[in-house]
This record gives structure tokens, C-alpha cells and sequence, in this order.
């Protein structure tokens, strides 16, 4: 992960890279860190991990770097990093912290655990 | 004061960031410690909000400090509207980036929470935000919402250490608000991380009215009033009454100005008031304290003098007809802007807020005179009215201000008056009692003491009239001072006794001459038979001179015939 610069995208879909059209059930998610801290590489391993086990093929994943758009924090609401912003489906869902309990990031985004 | 005026030279060492609100520049010394963190805590409702706004505003307009004002509470469109009524224009100064505002939402709702983070973003934002305005000032209002909003508070208090710490070195004079906490001074213990400057808002209520109050808690490296100030939040903004007094050092004016009532002033060895100082009108209800002050007022603007009349019983309608019905006409001074009459029920605001107002008054208005009727409506705890009057006084005395105050007491005894130690404040001391006599009250007026000049001794009898103020000449008889109608009867019964007198006199007069006239005739009588006497008796002489010429020459004849014989 060392290339956590600027806007990283994590295309798992099926989807326009613009994201339109998006179906139900498919997930945009955004993670917001500040630079490349031991934090937001745990936080990215992390997600990926999740979105892979839970929602393979219907997500994707924005990486925004603070540190790079800082007029992004005010714009997104972002206090705490690393924050997740689940974007799609609505309702917004903010989950902060390194997502290194999943349970807690899978009520987060409204997944229920694999049985 | 003489520690802080000491220590004011030390003071100045520390770099100061003015908060251009009037009385707190004064309290700190020159405002908040700059490029430092200040705590500004207090409950609900006591202005921490628009306090921290008022600065950053002042900053932005006066100082040409911008700032930044980060709400975690209200939208910054609430924020506009609700400082609108200060005459704060956020979104223009936002537009001309004076004032940058940041919303930050927290929402515990909204927010799941799964392993460790740290408050990066906030600090982006904030240095954003700082730099795309060039910002000199921040607030962070209220920074303990993130207390309840992300619960971890571990990580809270070491991101707060290192948020405080960052905001130090960024050279920013920062704002922190922060809720009162129960025991402590607030909520999470905020003050614990900032010890440069701790602010803290006060608003009590006390015999169901509020009163604001602001206490520096502590400002490291820099000396500061101590003592709780009140404070004013209205539509001109927030002002702070200091309370300290600058001592007695108040420079004294030998000059008299008259009182308005002819009598009065020859009653006072200067012939009035000396300028400048502080006189107290007491009085029975009914006696004519307002109609003293009046003249007083009426005198002054016709001096052409700035007087400002608070009023907490009538309104400035009400004074006016009132006063005219006595021949004291103020609507012209009111509108040549010589007079102002300001009204305020003493229930509206407490007393501390009363005083606040007025002082800002004073200072805008400057006045020449200042009238307060009366200050027997001010309630309050009696030290507390004292302490007040203190320092109004005060203010009018360093002011130069002339001031006369009424009193309304109860009794007619004086000590009644002292109910809340004001002699000892008061330079003049008139006190108008009725004197009831003979089934009638009347009014008398008598000068209780007057500092620096000799005065009358006496009670003089005053009547209200068409003509204002007359003061009538005392009456001295045999039973006493006289006043009201039994003076009338007895000046009448000394004028009947004087007529009768003058006529006694006349009438001895005419006797006399008509004494004179009779005598004169007596003596003309006797005089004329005198001279009747004289004449019987020359005619007698004459008689008998012509027998001894006649007996002559017939003894002649006769002896010639005989001679011719012999």
C-alpha cells in the first residue's frame, strides 16, 4: 500500500467509473485518511478484507487523502481519520476508526455477518 | 487597582489581543493573551457563544485580525441569524473573507466506531480553514460535543492536548468554549489543558431576575482584575462594566452650578452645587424629588449642559407633562439633544444590569449631568445596591459628571435614608420632609450637609407653582417656625396688628394738634384781652396827662388873674 496518494479508486463492480446507474445493493464506499499513516494502511487492508468477504463485485472504494484536499474534510464532514463514508446506498453512514473490529464496521454499513 | 495599575507596565510584556468589547479590555489589561488558547466556560444561556463571536468579530473589523469560527453546535447559518441582532454581518464578512465558518457536525448516531483513530481531520479542516483566510483568530465552540458525539474519550484528551498544543504553534489567539461542569469549572475538565487564560460567564438569577456576570479565572504571565464583573448582552453587542474605581483620585472642580431654584442656591455657600459632584435628593413620597431634579436638569440645559435623566418610575412622556404642569418645560432640550430621559422599569433587568446599561450610557453620552430617580426602586441585596451606587458614582465622579440622585424613604426619619450607607457617598445632601401642622402638610426643604461650603440651617418652607420651585422666607414668630396656612394667619394677624398700630399713632397725632390748635387759641385770647387791658390803660394815661395839662393852664390862668391882684 504504498501507493496511497491522492484519490485512489478500488473498482470491484460492474459499473461506469462514474458511478451512475448504480443498482441496489451495491455499495460506494469512501475512505477519508491523512496521509500515509500506520492508521489508514490498517484501515485500507481492512476494508478491503471486509468488502471482500461481505460484498465481492458490488463495491467500490474511494481513497481521499486529507492531506492533499484538505477543503474535502469541511465539504464530507470528516473530523476523525481514518472515517469511512458509506456514500450508496443511502442512508449516509459514517464509521471511524482503523476498522479493525469488523463486526463493528459490518452494523456500520448495515451487513449482516456471514452466518 | 494599585496592584494591577503596578503591574500594568509587567503586563504589557505578554502580547495581547484586544477584544474590542468596552470594560474587558480594561478587566484583562489590554484583552486575551494573543497567539494562545483562552477557556471561555459558563452554564447554558450565558453568552459564551456570542462572546467568542464578539471577538472574532471585532478582530475581523477592528484589529484587522481575521478569524476563523468553528461551531460543532449550530449550523453557520443559524449562527448568522442569531448574531445578526448584534448588527454582525457574518455572511458579508465571510464573503469578504474576514471570517471563515466551519460547521462541524457530530452526530453519535451517525457514527460507528471500530478501532483507533485520531482527530487529523479536524485538524485539516482547521488548518484549511486558518490558511485560506490567513487567520489570526479561532474559536472552537463547543469542542465537548466531541466528548458525547465520539464517546473514546482516551483518544479525546490526548487529541485536545495535541490540538491545543498545534493551535499554540500556529500563532492563533484560539477561543475555546467549553460547558460548566458540575464542581469543576467545566464539564470535562478543559481547563486542565489551557492555563493560559481562563474566562468564565456567570448568569444568575436572583429575586427572579438575571444578572451576567464574567470572572477572569486566571491569566498566566499577566495581572487582571479579579473580581466578577457584569456583563450586558443586548442589540449593541456585549459590555462589561468594570468595577474597580480608580481609587479616590478623583481631580475636584471649584466651580458652582446652580441647582435651578433661586432660593436653593442662596441657601448653599457657593450658590450650588460644586460640578462634578455627587448630591442626594431625599424624600417622603410626594415631596418633589423629581421636581427638584427637574430643575436641576432644566438649569443645566440651559447652560447649554449634556444631562442624562434615568428614570425607573415614569416614563419620559410622563416626566415631561409632568415637569410642564410646574413650569419646567424639558421637551425642548430633548429635542436639541442637550436631554436625554432614559426609562427602565427597575424589575426589567437586574441591578448589575441596570448599572451596566447606564454605564455604557454614561460613556456614550457623555453627559455633564446625570440624574438617577430614584434609587430607592433599585433592589437588590443591600451591599450589593451599595456597591453599585459605588461605582456609578464613581464613574461620574472621574467623569467630572454632576450627579443628583433621589431617595424615596419611608419615615420621616433621616436615618431612614441611610438604609443603604449613602450619606457617606454623597457630597450634598438635601432632605425635603413634610411638615404637618394644623391639619396640612407642607413641603420643607432643608440642606442635611453639603461638603466644602457653609449652608443654611434652616427648613424652608417650598411651594411647587406654575413658576417651578419657589422657595418662601421662613417664618420665625414666638411659636416656632410657621409654614402653610398657619403662617399665612400669622403673617396676617402681624400685618392687622401693624395697622392698628400706624393708627394708634395717627390718631395721638391729631390729638395732638388738636391739642396744639386749642391752646393757640387760648393763648390768642388771652393775648387780645392783654392788649384790650393795655389800651383801657393808655386811654387812662392819656386821660389823665390832658386833666394835668387842662389843671396846668387853668392853675396858670387862675394865678395869672390873681397875680394881677397881688
Amino acid at each position: 500500500m504504498s501507493g496511497l496518494n491522492g484519490q485512489e479508486q478500488i473498482v470491484s463492480d460492474k459499473l461506469g467509473a462514474g458511478g451512475e446507474a448504480i443498482e441496489d445493493g451495491h455499495y460506494n464506499l469512501r475512505l477519508y485518511v491523512a496521509g500515509n499513516t500506520p492508521k489508514s494502511v490498517a484501515a485500507l487492508v481492512n476494508l478491503k478484507q471486509i468488502c471482500e468477504e461481505h460484498l465481492a463485485g458490488r463495491y467500490r472504494i474511494e481513497v481521499i487523502d486529507l492531506l492533499e484536499n484538505p477543503q474535502l474534510a469541511a465539504g464530507d464532514q470528516i473530523l476523525a481519520v481514518p472515517t469511512l463514508v458509506r456514500r450508496l446506498p443511502p442512508p449516509l453512514k459514517r464509521i471511524i476508526g482503523n476498522l479493525s473490529d469488523s463486526e463493528r464496521v459490518l452494523v456500520g454499513l448495515d451487513l449482516q455477518p456471514l452466518k | 487597582m494599585t496592584s494591577i495599575s503596578a503591574s500594568i507596565a509587567t503586563g504589557m510584556l505578554l502580547p495581547k489581543a484586544p477584544t474590542g468589547i468596552s470594560g474587558f479590555d480594561e478587566i484583562t489589561l489590554g484583552g486575551l493573551p494573543a497567539q494562545r488558547p483562552t477557556l471561555v466556560c459558563g452554564g447554558p444561556g450565558c453568552g459564551k457563544t456570542l462572546f467568542a463571536m464578539t471577538v472574532l468579530v471585532n478582530g475581523a473589523t477592528m484589529y484587522d485580525e481575521p478569524g476563523v469560527f468553528m461551531s460543532f453546535e449550530e449550523a453557520s447559518q443559524d449562527l448568522a441569524l442569531n448574531v445578526q441582532s448584534l448588527g454582525f454581518d457574518l455572511q458579508g464578512l465571510a464573503d469578504e473573507k474576514r471570517i471563515a465558518m466551519d460547521y462541524v457536525r457530530v452526530e453519535k448516531s451517525e457514527i460507528e466506531q471500530s478501532g483507533d483513530y485520531d482527530l487529523d481531520g479536524l485538524f485539516i479542516r482547521l488548518d484549511h480553514a486558518i490558511k485560506s483566510i490567513g487567520a489570526k483568530r479561532v474559536v472552537l465552540d463547543t469542542l465537548e460535543v466531541l466528548f458525547t458525539g465520539l464517546g473514546n474519550t482516551d483518544i479525546l484528551r490526548a487529541e485536545l492536548r495535541r490540538l491545543f498544543g498545534w493551535l499554540k504553534e500556529q500563532g492563533v489567539t484560539a477561543i475555546i468554549t467549553a460547558e460548566r461542569g458540575e464542581g469543576s469549572l467545566t464539564r470535562y475538565g478543559l481547563e486542565e489543558y489551557i492555563s493560559d487564560c481562563v474566562i468564565l460567564l456567570d448568569n444568575r438569577v436572583e429575586h427572579q431576575i438575571t444578572t451576567r456576570r464574567v470572572r477572569i479565572v486566571k491569566y498566566r504571565g499577566s495581572a487582571h482584575g479579579t473580581n466578577e464583573y457584569p456583563f450586558l448582552i443586548d442589540d449593541q453587542g456585549i459590555s462589561v462594566l468594570p468595577i474597580t474605581s480608580a481609587g479616590l483620585a478623583h481631580s475636584t472642580n471649584n466651580e458652582a452650578v446652580s441647582t435651578g431654584i433661586t432660593g436653593l442656591d442662596s441657601m448653599l455657600g457657593i450658590g450650588g452645587f460644586y460640578r462634578g459632584s455627587s448630591i442626594l435628593v431625599s424624600g417622603t413620597a410626594g415631596t418633589g424629588k423629581t421636581s427638584i431634579a427637574s430643575s436641576f436638569v432644566d438649569a443645566a440645559c440651559r447652560r447649554g449642559e449634556k444631562c442624562l435623566y434615568f428614570a425607573f418610575e415614569e416614563s419620559p412622556a410622563q416626566i415631561i407633562r409632568n415637569m410642564r404642569s410646574i413650569g419646567i418645560n424639558l421637551q425642548p432640550w430633548v429635542d436639541d439633544g442637550l436631554l436625554r430621559l432614559e426609562s427602565a422599569r427597575p424589575s426589567l433587568f437586574g441591578l448589575e444590569m441596570h448599572l451596566a446599561r447606564m454605564h455604557r450610557e454614561i460613556e456614550r453620552f457623555k453627559p455633564d449631568a446625570v440624574v438617577l430617580d430614584p434609587i430607592s426602586s433599585l433592589r437588590g441585596e443591600q451591599g450589593e445596591v451599595h456597591s453599585a451606587l459605588l461605582r456609578i458614582i464613581d464613574l461620574l465622579k472621574s467623569n467630572g459628571t454632576t450627579a443628583v440622585l433621589t431617595n424615596l424613604v419611608s419615615g420621616q426619619l433621616v436615618t431612614d435614608a441611610t438604609e443603604i450607607g449613602m450619606s457617606s457617598l454623597m457630597d450634598t445632601w438635601l432632605s425635603l420632609v413634610h411638615l404637618e401642622t394644623n391639619g396640612e402638610r407642607n413641603r420643607g426643604l432643608y440642606v442635611l450637609k453639603s461638603r466644602g461650603m457653609s449652608h443654611s440651617n434652616q427648613v424652608r418652607e417650598y411651594v411647587l407653582g406654575i413658576r417651578g420651585i419657589q422657595l418662601v422666607d421662613a417664618y420665625v414668630g414666638a411659636g416656632g417656625v410657621l409654614t402653610g396656612s398657619s403662617r399665612l394667619a400669622q403673617e396676617a394677624a402681624d400685618a392687622a396688628d401693624e395697622t392698628r398700630r400706624e393708627q394708634e399713632i395717627m390718631r395721638r397725632r391729631r390729638e395732638i394738634e388738636r391739642r396744639r390748635a386749642t391752646i393757640e387759641r387760648q393763648i390768642a385770647d388771652l393775648r387780645s384781652s392783654l392788649e384790650a387791658e393795655e389800651e383801657e390803660v393808655n386811654r387812662l394815661i392819656d386821660q389823665d396827662a390832658a386833666w394835668e395839662t387842662t389843671f396846668t393852664s387853668n392853675r396858670n390862668a387862675m394865678a395869672a388873674r390873681r397875680g394881677a391882684a397881688e
